[in-house]
């Protein structure tokens, strides 16, 4: 029976637990985190405060969940280094923890850039857990002006989860567009308008050139004034454990396709980790929940001694804004076939073959079967493509392909 | 376990399986309220080609991505089947991004998704496609 030891809670953590119980039911799995709370889910806290959610089902898993699967908590304390060599975690309490096999799930942290006058911003805030929630949630009113800084995911979820409890929104980003690394500029415009429509004010190809206690001189010369800042212009990978060990690491740690690390016996899954993106063959942080639980499980499974490879990672995202949804996947390359009628939009993009990204807006139906045909590599000419252009459909495929899919349990 | 599987040579492309599907799922006591002047939302879609028609639902797959994706924790596999928590779900789609076979679907209010499973919570018992296929082009049973 060997030890496995876990440090991190969230969904690389989840899914390695429920990868090693897959195989293995007898080891002890001790599990390590910061963070007091049960397994939550991160991308739920803009759910929370926009009320679609609670505290309670917000747990990415059931209150039983250690329990069930028989894992040993240590909630509340913090890994600060691992000896590779000793087979031994330890702890900022200054004990330490042995273990057979090591998962590394340590998420990454919000990035807040130096802002000239950020220091004498009273109420400023990150938007990435839920005690962060909750501080944010504390330090708004009806009457607050809040002001964004970044139109990414997190930025832009935060501002649905906020825009109807204060009194103004204002966002800024340096790009041109809102969600930069999700859509294109005509699908950014059409989201924008869309969220503009509740009263959200955007600032955008500009930046906070300097903050004064309640006001942003924007780079372009306005100036937005503000009680409360949030900052959500990106997140870096928690590396440092596994880099001061000693692991292989690019702009986050490597792992092979078992999810392994450069280190004997130690694995790793989740935001502090690059994945192999198929769509564009190279090695990228690909911060996503459903990437963190492939990875956290493929380690699970690798760990206790069974066989798994995650091979066909892809940047995908499905997010919606105040009930207008878009669904995103793989890379904008290569040849562009464009739908855009009111507020659908749709965009396919192909190559040498190969669907190799979708962006979805409005309507979104069965998405799924678009984001198959880019992680399978489906040969586009197996396929009756131009069908499948124009809506997701099973028709698209051959005969024998639809009976293996329908006729055949899986 | 048994799943619904299709025949897709023996599938009349009636919708019949849609309205059984509509009704089963409604919780109404009768067919008129559950599907007069309705437009309904079935779990169970029917594809229409040249001289081909199915039907496709979930299928209960053995390693189901949407569950290994879902973000809430509202997806889970009980007993085989896959199993949707209505309390959970925030509606953030990203079941709808992972199925490959386009089998999850916003519910009617939009604010959630909603899914096939098997009839397993409903007043039907069994499969109400299935029962209600004309032609047996659908089918429950182990394979």
């Amino acid at each position: 029976m060997s030890k496995i030891v876990i440090i991190g809670n969230s969904a690389a953590a989840v899914g390695c637990v429920e990868g090693v119980r897959s195989v293995d039911k007898n080891s002890e799995i001790v599990l390590i985190a910061s963070e007091k709370h049960h397994t939550y889910s991160r991308p739920l806290i803009s759910y929370l405060l926009y009320g679609k959610t609670d505290e309670q089902r917000m747990k990415y898993r059931p209150d039983s969940f250690y329990s069930d699967n028989m894992v040993d908590t240590m909630l509340g304390k913090t890994a600060v280094s691992v000896d590779p060599k000793g087979h031994t975690v330890k702890l900022e309490s200054g004990e330490v923890i042995s273990y057979d096999k090591l998962m590394v799930a340590t998420g990454s942290s919000p990035f807040v850039p130096p802002m000239k006058g950020l220091d004498k911003v009273e109420k400023k805030f990150t938007f990435m857990t839920l005690d962060d929630a909750h501080a944010l949630d504390k330090a708004i009113s009806a009457e607050s002006r809040v002001l964004v800084i970044g139109a990414g995911l997190i930025g832009l979820k935060c501002v649905e989860g906020i825009a109807d409890k204060v009194k103004e929104i204002a966002v800024v980003d340096m790009a041109d567009r809102i969600l930069p690394s999700v859509l294109d500029a005509e699908g950014a415009e059409l989201v924008q308008k869309s969220i503009e429509k509740h009263g959200v004010k955007f600032y955008l190809n500009d930046s906070a050139a300097e903050l004064e206690p309640n006001k942003a001189k924007l780079k372009s010369g306005a100036e937005v004034e503000f009680d409360v800042l949030v900052v959500a212009v990106g997140v870096r990978p928690n590396i440092a454990l596994l880099k001061d060990a000693g692991a292989e690491c690019g702009r986050a740690i490597k792992t092979d396709n078992k999810c392994q690390t450069s280190l004997k016996d130690i694995y790793a899954g989740g935001d502090c980790t690059e994945s192999y993106d198929i769509t564009i063959g190279a090695e990228r942080v690909l911060a996503l929940l459903p990437n963190a639980y492939m990875q956290g499980n493929t380690a699970g499974v690798n760990m206790a001694g069974g066989e798994q490879l995650y091979e066909n990672a892809i940047p995908m995202n499905a997010m919606g804004m105040f009930g207008y949804h878009m669904i995103t996947a793989g890379s904008y390359e290569g040849n562009v076939y464009t739908e855009k009628e009111g507020e659908n939009y749709k965009k396919l993009f192909y190559k040498d073959n190969r669907l190799m990204g979708y962006i979805m807006i409005g309507d979104i139906k069965r998405a799924g079967i678009y984001t198959a045909l880019i992680k399978n590599q489906t040969p586009l000419d197996s396929i009756d493509f131009e069908l499948i252009k124009q809506k997701p459909q099973l028709m698209a495929f051959s005969a024998e392909d639809r009976r293996e899919k329908l006729a055949e349990s899986h | 376990m048994k799943r619904i599987y299709v025949n897709e040579k023996w599938c009349l492309g009636c919708h019949l399986c849609e309205y059984y599907c509509a009704y089963a799922n409604s919780g109404k006591d009768s067919m008129v309220n559950a599907l007069k002047n309705v437009k309904i939302n079935p779990r169970i879609q029917v594809e229409e080609g040249e001289g081909i028609n199915f039907a496709v639902s979930c299928r209960h797959c053995k390693d189901p991505l949407c569950v290994k994706s879902c973000i809430t924790g509202a997806l889970t596999i009980e007993n085989g089947v896959i199993s949707f928590n209505h309390d959970k779900c925030v509606g953030c789609y990203t079941c709808i991004l992972s199925c490959p076979y386009g089998c999850i679907m916003p519910d009617s209010e939009g604010h959630a998704v909603q899914k096939c499973e098997l009839c397993t919570k409903n007043a039907c018992g069994e499969p109400a496609c299935v029962k209600g296929c004309p032609n047996q082009a659908i089918v429950f049973e182990e394979r």
